[in-house]
């Protein structure tokens, strides 16, 4: 019986010829990703059980980029707690303050993830590495303790939904927009403990920065991995990043799949999420009635990419920010951030009235530089619009792509006229 | 082993900005964490809750971030059992992971109204409240001996 990439990739990792839908396995990992928010819990618990040892020391990431600059006293004792961690076990890939980046830009951007690996993360967005061909997946603290001590851990082997992609993007339509539409689609739970497999044609026209935002976002439908083919940009990427050795799993011809969605890329449209899921989808030139706002954020794990932010500047060259608008805009990565200064894109932002932080998770989760007060709305190119997520409770997030978030910085509302 | 307690019932997609805010993830402490569990969706849960209580909900309990300190609120807040129409499939790996029980039972989780007393009997994989019973399939052996063992490190220690 055919399987499908996913489960190829799960196979392999398991020591197994093959593997079915449901079947509970016990697979061995490439990585195991941390950050300052979930490895402090998982180094308490390895300590708590004398379990404090890890199975390898090029194979743990630790990313202290959810509240660094520490926004406090607290969140300095938990990174110190995770630095202490790191020297003591002589962990490779550890990442803080100056020359940490946002996790999931950081490590592609560094070839720490590549093809064929098998990644587990305690953050959800962990998914995002499917982009590349990986088996990757977000799991808690615990699973990630098991997994820096045995480099193994314990997963049932998901079904799929294949999305087959045909034509392009038209002009200012993104990766963000493809993904909003799929949630609106099939809703936060559409595809609950199964794989997003992306195939079809219309994947050459998709750059690997967008399948990185699409990747990432497939938590959001309840999705435990998001994963897209390996084909010349996805090689190219990876040897740009330094990845010398790799494996490309392609799904078999006979692959079973749960359900089956054509998505032809041209009638795709820019498309926003409205409070307070990513499921509350409307096509920007359906918002009848201006929805005036109070901030913008551009950037993230989600958006924080270089082609986001210079879709962002595009927009914003020789612009003004609305008088009623906060622009908070922040780079996926150190090199982005560079790459920002150098090719004046920086001074595009800062003309325009916009702030540009460090990387840093912060506004996303409502951590620090950018929460909202009471009743304030924000346009924001991040992944979650929950309750509270980014603020008070009586906030709301729109989601929304880097173009449109440009745009509505600029009118100082999100409505069908800002395209 | 049994869980017996009063119900606190939630909607739809509860998730895990929702169960525990980030602005609370600076520290790792269980009963920190538990003083603000549910805080942003129902203010008055904390002050509410009794130990042994049980939390019931709709589908996609727990979606959202990966955040252990969801469930581990949770357990700390003296909830003894979460039953769901469904889980969010990180929150429903944490929770075993942790020790926290939990219940997947689209009936019950229907049926059960909210202030109801619900009583969850695991080994006989049977839920009763109002006079019903709702049956519950037990786990697979595998995750069977993590709960038995109080949790995954703990199953790794003793292997």
């Amino acid at each position: 019986m055919g399987m499908t990439m996913t489960q190829k990739i799960l196979a392999a990792h398991a020591g197994l010829d093959s593997v079915v839908a449901g079947q509970l396995i016990e697979a061995s990992l490439d990585l195991v990703l941390g950050n300052d928010i979930t490895a402090p819990v998982a180094i308490d618990e390895m300590t708590k059980f004398n379990l404090d040892r890890v199975f390898s020391q090029e194979k743990i990431a630790l990313v202290m980029d959810h509240f660094t600059p520490c926004r406090d006293i607290k969140a300095a004792q938990a990174c110190q707690k995770v630095r202490n961690f790191a020297h003591r076990h002589g962990i490779k890939h550890f990442f803080d303050v100056g020359d940490m980046g946002i996790e999931h830009c950081l490590l592609p951007e560094k070839g720490i993830v590549k093809a064929g690996d098998c990644i587990i993360g305690a953050d959800s967005h962990t998914c995002t590495y499917g982009a590349l061909g990986a088996f990757s997946t977000g799991v808690g603290s615990t699973d990630m303790a098991a997994g820096m001590v045995t480099g193994k851990a314990w997963f049932k082997v998901p079904g799929a939904i294949k999305f087959t992609l045909t034509g392009e993007f038209a002009p200012n339509v993104s990766g963000k927009d493809l993904i909003l539409h799929i949630i609106g689609m099939i809703g936060v739970d559409g595809a609950l403990y199964q794989s997003m497999e992306f195939c079809g044609p219309g994947v050459a026209n998709v750059s690997m920065e967008n399948r990185l935002t699409i990747t990432n976002m497939a938590i959001e439908a309840g999705a435990k991995n998001g994963i897209f083919p390996v084909d010349e940009l996805t090689i190219a990427y990876m040897q740009k990043a330094g990845v010398e050795n790799y494996t490309a799993y392609e799904a078999d011809s006979d692959a079973i799949y749960d359900r089956e969605i054509e998505i032809d890329l041209r009638q795709v449209k820019p498309t926003v999420a409205f409070p307070h899921l990513p499921e509350n989808t409307h096509t920007v030139d359906s918002i009848a009635e201006n929805i005036v706002i109070d901030q913008v954020v551009i950037g993230s794990c989600t958006n924080g990419w270089y082609s986001d932010l210079e879709a962002a500047a595009n927009v914003l060259r020789g612009n003004k920010v609305a008088p009623n608008v906060r622009c908070i805009i922040f780079p996926g990565t150190q090199q982005i951030y560079l790459d920002c200064v150098r090719n004046g894109l920086m001074e595009v932002f800062i003309n325009a009235g916009c702030a540009v932080s460090t990387p840093t998770c912060g506004p996303c989760l409502g951590g620090h530089s950018g929460c909202l007060a009471q009743g304030e709305r924000a346009v924001a190119t991040t992944n979650r619009n929950f309750v509270g997520r980014m603020g008070h409770t009586e906030s709301e997030i729109y989601l929304a792509s880097p173009y449109v978030a440009a745009k509505a910085a600029i009118a100082g509302y999100l409505g069908a006229g800002i395209l | 082993m049994k869980a017996k307690g009063i119900v606190h019932k939630y909607g739809d997609n509860v998730d895990t900005d929702v169960i525990i805010p980030a602005r609370h993830l600076n520290t790792t402490d269980p009963n920190e964490l538990a003083k603000h569990c549910m805080e942003d969706i129902d203010a008055a849960f904390v002050a509410r809750v009794q130990s042994g209580d049980v939390m019931v909900a709709g589908k996609n309990f727990g979606c959202g971030s990966s955040r252990e300190h969801a469930p581990i609120a949770i357990k700390a807040s003296g909830i003894s059992c979460v039953i769901a129409e469904s889980f969010a499939r990180i929150f429903y790996r944490n929770a075993i992971n942790i020790g926290l029980p939990i219940v997947e039972s689209a009936a019950a989780a229907k049926a059960i109204a909210n202030g109801e007393t619900v009583e969850v009997d695991f080994t006989k994989g049977v839920v009763s409240a109002g006079g019903c019973e709702y049956e519950i399939a037990p786990f697979p052996p595998f995750l069977q001996n993590i709960i038995q063992a109080g949790g995954l490190l703990p199953a790794i220690q003793n292997s």
